[in-house]
């Protein structure tokens, strides 16, 4: 037996004109990040971090560099759908709130971005 | 209680924590003075004190975390299993805190 209202299954949305997306999407980053992250902080205490051609190298072998992509991907996202909850609980006038929610979209994203680059620099030897 | 507004904290000190972890990338694809300079800033006093911090927000969220995807398959609920596995919680990210810098000093 379903609970939804007969509207709500019509129109697939709640009081929130969301469904379980954002709930799920935090869930399933956070089971990547799980295993991405022990994988980082095992790999990270074993390195010598402040020798720079050390940590090139390690950055740039090929499985390395894509797990730390994955990583960084997957953080990025997990962190944009924890601060959006926040956001959305703590800041309550509604334009502050927009433009919160839109920096942090843009930040996170940057991050990401920036994040990626330098991996790829480091891997692709540029 | 106490343990959920800790997980919220230690989510968004992680949070900008990523910006270090993005910088740390950065410097490292820059060069090796640069490295140098970016390894000496988080070596200070304040930098160690940030660094330890994230690596207890990391821990704590990770257990915490997996403590909540437990619940969400509908376990753990009862009021002394709440308890103590708030308290494993605590213990095994501070005692994995402590593991993890005796292994890095």
């Amino acid at each position: 037996m379903s609970l939804r209202a007969p509207l709500g299954r019509v129109l697939g949305l709640g009081s929130a004109k969301d469904g379980t997306g954002h709930w799920w999407a935090q869930r399933v980053s956070a089971v990547a990040l799980v295993f991405l992250g022990l994988w980082f902080v095992v790999r990270i205490s074993a390195l010598p971090i402040l020798e720079h051609d050390l940590v090139v190298e390690f950055v740039a072998n090929p499985l390395n560099s894509v797990l730390l992509t994955l990583l960084c991907l997957a953080a990025a996202y997990h962190s944009y759908l924890g601060v959006q909850v926040v956001i959305e609980d703590y800041v309550h006038a509604a334009g502050l709130k927009l433009v919160s929610l839109i920096l942090s979209r843009f930040g996170h994203i940057f991050l990401a971005v920036v994040s990626v680059y330098a991996i790829l620099r480091i891997g692709l030897g540029a | 209680m106490t343990l959920s507004i800790l997980h919220r904290g230690t989510g968004v000190a992680m949070s900008i924590g990523l910006i270090v972890l993005a910088a740390w990338l950065v410097y490292a694809a820059t060069g090796p003075a640069e490295y140098a300079r970016f390894a000496a800033l988080m070596s200070t006093l304040v930098g160690r004190l940030l660094l330890i911090g994230w690596s207890f927000a990391f821990f704590y969220h990770l257990a915490n975390g997996i403590r909540h995807l437990v619940w969400d398959t509908g376990r753990g609920f009862e009021k002394r299993q709440a308890n103590a596995s708030a308290w494993f919680v605590l213990i095994v990210a501070t005692a994995v805190t402590a593991g993890f810098w005796t292994v890095l000093l």
